[in-house]
């Protein structure tokens, strides 16, 4: 059983990487958007092992619902860019013309992975003191309710702000895309 | 068993991934999708340390307010690229150069 679930944690995991790095090198615009939908489903799924399934099926509703349409309406309505793209051929795949982006990103990546595999050498208190009360979220548990509950009391504040920010974002929006010329 | 360094390793080559789409690339909607995965790398940092706060969920409520921020951030981003795009023609960052016409 703990085989299996390696074995998806791994593909789900391989996935969503290999297609991250497909999407940041592809030329094509198109392309590398709807790869963007395989690696958000992939990471929804990496929310799963993590036991937040309420936050996976948030992420496939926002991410692949919302924002993945409104990026492909942006592509479209800019999509002299594109074709500019395709006609400077696909010759230099591996010469990547951005090298010293490359190595700030492998750097970023050498510091960031040393510190995810030092986490279980040098545990955090917080989380020790949890495994040690049994206070860590088992699979049986219902998310979904104890979510409702804490954000209608506890996290009451934040949901407040982060309603007032979508409103401001909204009439933002809606400013910055209005005709200029009807004022 | 999955531990906590998988998804911290995972979460790292995401957001390397992210980084090198936001300096490399050449189109402003590429750059938001690095910025996008850049918050699901962080996103994943948070689910994954929340499984250890049974008391008040904060992991997954703070993961929960990041898809909405990160939703909020893309529509607007998107309008001023578009914007951007009627006014210069073009959304290559690096051909934008004037605040103002």
């Amino acid at each position: 059983m703990i085989v299996i679930q390696t074995l998806v944690f791994y593909a789900l995991a391989s996935v969503a990487v290999g297609s991250a790095l497909l999407v940041v090198t592809m030329r094509n615009i198109a392309r590398a958007l709807f790869l963007f939908f395989v690696v958000l489903f992939a990471v929804a799924g990496l929310y799963l092992f993590a036991l937040a399934d309420f936050v996976a099926i948030t992420q496939i509703l926002i991410y692949v619902g919302g924002i993945l349409i409104l990026m492909l309406f942006a592509f479209m309505l800019s999509n002299r860019e594109m074709l500019q793209e395709l006609q400077k051929g696909t010759a230099q795949f591996f010469a990547l013309p951005a090298w010293s982006a490359a190595l700030t990103a492998v750097a970023f990546l050498g510091v960031l992975a040393y510190a995810g595999l030092q986490v279980t050498a040098h545990e955090p208190d917080w989380i020790t003191e949890a495994n040690n009360r049994n206070a860590v979220i088992e699979p049986a548990d219902n998310t979904v309710q104890q979510l409702g509950l804490h954000t209608m009391t506890h996290y009451l504040l934040p949901f407040e702000v982060v309603s007032v920010l979508l409103m401001m974002a909204l009439i933002g929006a809606a400013h910055l895309a209005r005709k200029e010329d009807r004022l | 068993m999955i531990t906590l360094a998988h998804f911290l390793v995972v979460g790292a080559c995401l957001f390397a991934a992210g980084l090198y789409a936001v300096l490399a690339r050449r189109n402003a909607i590429l750059v938001l999708v690095g910025i996008e995965l850049m918050i699901n790398a962080s996103i994943l940092n948070l689910v994954a340390f929340g499984r250890y706060d049974k008391t008040f969920y904060g992991g997954q409520a703070f993961a929960l307010f990041a898809i909405v921020l990160a939703a909020a951030a893309v529509a607007v981003a998107l309008a001023i690229i578009l914007n951007v795009y009627k006014h210069y023609k073009t959304v290559n960052p690096e051909d934008i150069r004037n605040l103002k016409d």
